[in-house]
C-alpha cells in the first residue's frame, strides 16, 4: 500500500484525483484490458483507473460542454424571474435556476476527477474554444417562453439525460442521477405554465402556441447531428457513455412529445408528423441541420449576448473570490498563532460524535435495503453484495 | 489573483440512523464556506441532515495500480460469508 499518488500538473488530486501515471508500472497491455474488460462487464470506471487518453479527453469535452450548457442555460431563463406573473411562479421560476448553478456545479466537480481544474475549463468558455447547447442561443421573448423551455428543453435534456446516469465514467454517472431527479420538476412546471396559458384567454393560448412554434424544432436539434454525422458516437457508444444514438433519442424523445401536445390543446409546427403503424412510432419533418450549424459557429440570435453576459458576471465576480480568499488566508493566519479553540467551537458536537465512527470492517454485506442505498451510487443499489466481495475484481 | 479555492470533498448524512455518503466535491475557499456552498449544492431538497467537508488533499486513498495485491487476501476466504455453509433442509433460523 502507497499513499495517494502525487497529483498530476501539480493540483490538489485528493480523493478522487487522477494518479500521475507512474506508479508500480503495470504493462500497458495490462491496464489496456483491464480498462476494456471493466467497460465489457458494465463495471464503471473510477478517477483514479488507467483509461486511455482520448476518453479521458471525450470526457473532459462532453462534461465540460454540459456543464458550460447549464450555467448558460440560466440566462434565458433568468432573464424572466423579475416580470413572473405572480410569486408563486416567480419562487419556482428562482428555484429552478439555482437548480441549473448547481448542475452545473456538479459537472464541473465530475470533469475535474480527470484532471482539468475549473479554471481552465470556464477559460475555455470564456474564450469560445469549448462549446455548450446550442438551444441557448435562440432569445425568450415572452413568459411562455419559459413554459416551453421547461416541457421541450428540459424534456428533451431529460431524454438526453437519463442513459447517462449509466454511464461508463462513475463520477459523471453519478452527477446525472442527481441532475435527472432534479429535472423532473422543471420539466413538469414548465408544462404547468403552459397548460395554465393554453386554458386561459384566446391572447394566452396564441402566446403558448407561438413558444411552442419557436422552441419545437431548436430541441429536436438538441440531440446532435444525425447517426451518421455524428463523428464521436460510435466510440462513445463502444466505450458506454453514451448508451443510444442521436436518432434514436431523438425519435424517443418525438413519441412522448406528440401525446402531451395533444392534452395541452398545442400544435406541434411539422405538417408532415404522423403515426407510422408500420414502425410504431412517429415520423416527422426534415430538420434545418444549417441552422444548427449556424447557430453553433456563434451565428445563433443570442449567441454573443450570452457569452458576453457570462464573462461580465465572471469578472465582476472577482473581487468576491478575492476577498474570499483574503479572509480565509487571514483566518488560517489566526489559526496558526494559536485561537483554535474558537474554530473548534464551531463543530456541534454530533460531528464530533461522527468522528469516530469506525469504519465498516470487512466487505459490506449483506446489503443495505434500498431505501437506504445512497443516492449517489446508483450502480451499488439494489446490487447483491455478498457475490460482489467474493468475485475477484480483475 | 487567480489561485484556484482548494477543493473539497463533501459527505452527506442523509437521515439520522445513516452514515455520511459521499456527495460529490466543490471549491470554497475555507471550511465555514465550504459548509455553507454544500448545504446550498447537495441538500436544496431537504436530503440531508448534517454535512462534513474534507479537504480533498487531506485524503489518503490506497492506489488503483495495487488493489489486486492489496485486496486479494479476502478473495479466497469465502468462509467468511454464511453462503460457505451448507444448511440441512427444514433447518430455521439459522
Amino acid at each position: 500500500m502507497t499513499p495517494v499518488t502525487s497529483p498530476p500538473r501539480g493540483r490538489a488530486a485528493g480523493a478522487d484525483g487522477p494518479p500521475d501515471g507512474s506508479g508500480p508500472g503495470l504493462e500497458a497491455e495490462d491496464v489496456q484490458a483491464a480498462f476494456d474488460a471493466a467497460v465489457a462487464a458494465d463495471e464503471r470506471i473510477e478517477p483514479r483507473d488507467w483509461m486511455p487518453d482520448t476518453y479521458r479527453s471525450t470526457l473532459v469535452r462532453q462534461i465540460a460542454q454540459h456543464a458550460h450548457s447549464e450555467i448558460i442555460g440560466m440566462q434565458p431563463e433568468a432573464n424572466w424571474i423579475t416580470r413572473a406573473p405572480s410569486l408563486r411562479r416567480k419562487a419556482i421560476l428562482m428555484a429552478k435556476v439555482q437548480d441549473e448553478a448547481g448542475h452545473g456545479l456538479y459537472l464541473y466537480g465530475a470533469a475535474e476527477t480527470l484532471g482539468t481544474s475549473r479554471d481552465e475549463l470556464l477559460d475555455k468558455l470564456h474564450a469560445g474554444r469549448q462549446k455548450y447547447s446550442s438551444i441557448f442561443n435562440y432569445p425568450t421573448l415572452t413568459w411562455a417562453d419559459v413554459g416551453a423551455i421547461g416541457w421541450l428543453v428540459d424534456g428533451a435534456a431529460i431524454t438526453n439525460q437519463v442513459p447517462l446516469c449509466r454511464c461508463s465514467y462513475g463520477p459523471y454517472a453519478r452527477a446525472m442521477v442527481r441532475i435527472c431527479k432534479e429535472e423532473s420538476f422543471h420539466q413538469r412546471q414548465g408544462y404547468e405554465l403552459l397548460l395554465a396559458l393554453t386554458r386561459g384567454t384566446e391572447a394566452q393560448r396564441a402566446m403558448a402556441q407561438d413558444a411552442v412554434d419557436r422552441w419545437w424544432w431548436p430541441s429536436l436539434m438538441m440531440f446532435g447531428p444525425p447517426d451518421d454525422e455524428s463523428s464521436h458516437s460510435a466510440q462513445s457508444m463502444a466505450w458506454k457513455i453514451k448508451r443510444h444514438s442521436n436518432d434514436e433519442l431523438r425519435q424517443r424523445f418525438v413519441d412522448i412529445c406528440v401525446p402531451q401536445a395533444e392534452a395541452l390543446g398545442v400544435t406541434l409546427p411539422d405538417p408532415e408528423l404522423r403515426w407510422n403503424e408500420e414502425r410504431g412510432h412517429w415520423d416527422f419533418g426534415a430538420i434545418d441541420w444549417q441552422e444548427f450549424r449556424e447557430v453553433l459557429k456563434g451565428n445563433g440570435p443570442c449567441n454573443e449576448q450570452r457569452l458576453h453576459r457570462r464573462r461580465t458576471a465572471h469578472e465582476n465576480g472577482a473581487w468576491v473570490r478575492e476577498a474570499a480568499a483574503a479572509h480565509a488566508a487571514k483566518h488560517t493566519a489566526t489559526h496558526a498563532t494559536g485561537h483554535t479553540a474558537d474554530h473548534a467551537a464551531d463543530r456541534t458536537a454530533a460531528d464530533r460524535d461522527d468522528r469516530v465512527e469506525p469504519a465498516a470492517a470487512g466487505p459490506a454485506q449483506p446489503n443495505t435495503a434500498p431505501d437506504t442505498a445512497p443516492d449517489t451510487a446508483p450502480d451499488g443499489a439494489g446490487a447483491p453484495s455478498a457475490s460482489r466481495s467474493t468475485r475477484s475484481r480483475a | 489573483m487567480s489561485a484556484e479555492w482548494p477543493l473539497w470533498e463533501v459527505f452527506v448524512r442523509s437521515r439520522r440512523g445513516l452514515s455520511h455518503t459521499h456527495a460529490g466535491s466543490l471549491h470554497a475557499p475555507d471550511a465555514q464556506m465550504a459548509l455553507r456552498n454544500a448545504r446550498d449544492l447537495f441538500t436544496r431538497r431537504s436530503e440531508g441532515v448534517s454535512l462534513w467537508v474534507v479537504p480533498s488533499d487531506e485524503i489518503t486513498a490506497s492506489s488503483p495500480d495495487e488493489k489486486d495485491p492489496f485486496f486479494a487476501p479476502a478473495a479466497d476466504k469465502p468462509y467468511r460469508h454464511p453462503t460457505f455453509y451448507e444448511v440441512p433442509e427444514g433447518v430455521r433460523n439459522l
